[in-house]
């Protein structure tokens, strides 16, 4: 466990939490990152303001903190360019079907105690790390 | 002004995400590797974000309305059925991957890495190809039941 930042990952996580509780207080919607996002990907809907302002908040924190010194490093993915293009798509259509992703069922459908995300967040966690294991150990990434 | 709220809290979300390192696919995989030198950073961000969406959440449950007027949104759905097994299976696959969700593939277009360009154009096309077999799906069905009330 040489890795392990608990202090940075309790003040993230209670930001995460803050972040969920007043979007919910202040406009009434779920702080679920893929719902934001598809909202945006149909021509119909007019209640696209909050999404774009919302995401372009979550783009904007990066470059706020580059501007103050904790620039964010670039990600690291895999180099081979079908498994990005495979993820992505699995994320996707995968958050679609499911109604939500970690911030949706994992944050906040967990939270108000809901029996469809605790069982979406068990179900996502479980196929994730046996993907990585597949994927490292038996695979040898 | 309304508009000065959801960017607010997608700053704070997102400031969230870099503090506590799940920005990074490198720190969530260290998580999801059970079987190799496990980091379990992303349980503890799980737990204090519940610590503070939990009481949240209550606080919300006795409020009337918004701040900003309008109506809570909560999800109707209440049972576990079969998209919401197969979906949430699907999107751990994808997750443990390369390790991105939708929350820190968004944040991370700020850096501008061609990867994260093609892997959130990759999780919209996965998007939009589920809501376009939906709603040939629905499609479909419309168009029996009207054969079938024909016939009967």
């Amino acid at each position: 466990m040489a890795n392990f930042t608990p202090v940075s990952a309790a003040i993230g996580g209670a930001l995460i939490g803050l972040s969920a509780v007043l979007l919910m207080l202040s406009t009434g919607r779920i702080a679920g990152i893929s719902g934001i996002f598809s909202g945006l990907l149909n021509l119909r809907g007019e209640d696209k303001g909050w999404r774009i302002a919302f995401l372009a908040g979550l783009i904007l924190a990066p470059v706020i903190a580059g501007w103050i010194g904790y620039g964010m490093a670039t990600p690291m993915l895999p180099a081979n360019w079908a498994v990005i293009v495979a993820a992505g798509l699995l994320v996707g259509f995968g958050t679609r079907l499911g109604g939500g992703c970690t911030s949706g069922h994992g944050i906040c459908g967990v939270a108000r105690l809901s029996p469809r995300s605790v069982a979406a967040t068990a179900i996502f966690m479980v196929t994730a790390i046996v993907t990585v294991a597949v994927a490292r150990h038996v695979l040898g990434g | 002004m309304w508009i000065i709220a959801p960017l607010l809290c997608g700053l704070v979300f997102g400031a969230g995400l870099l503090i506590s390192g799940m920005v990074q696919p490198t720190k969530v995989l260290g998580f999801l590797d059970v079987f190799g030198a496990w980091d379990p950073s992303l349980l503890v961000v799980m737990v204090a974000a519940l610590a503070v969406s939990v009481p949240g959440f209550m606080l919300v449950d006795r409020s009337a309305r918004p701040w900003l007027g309008g109506q809570f949104f909560r999800p109707g759905k209440s049972g576990i059925d079969l998209p919401l097994v197969t979906g949430a299976a699907m999107f751990g696959v994808g997750w443990g991957l390369v390790g991105l969700c939708p929350g820190p593939a968004l944040e991370s277009l700020a850096t501008l890495s061609p990867a994260i360009i093609v892997f959130v154009v990759a999780m919209a096309a996965g998007m939009m190809a589920h809501d376009a077999w939906q709603q040939s799906r629905l499609a479909a069905q419309r168009s029996r039941e009207l054969a079938s009330a024909a016939d009967g």
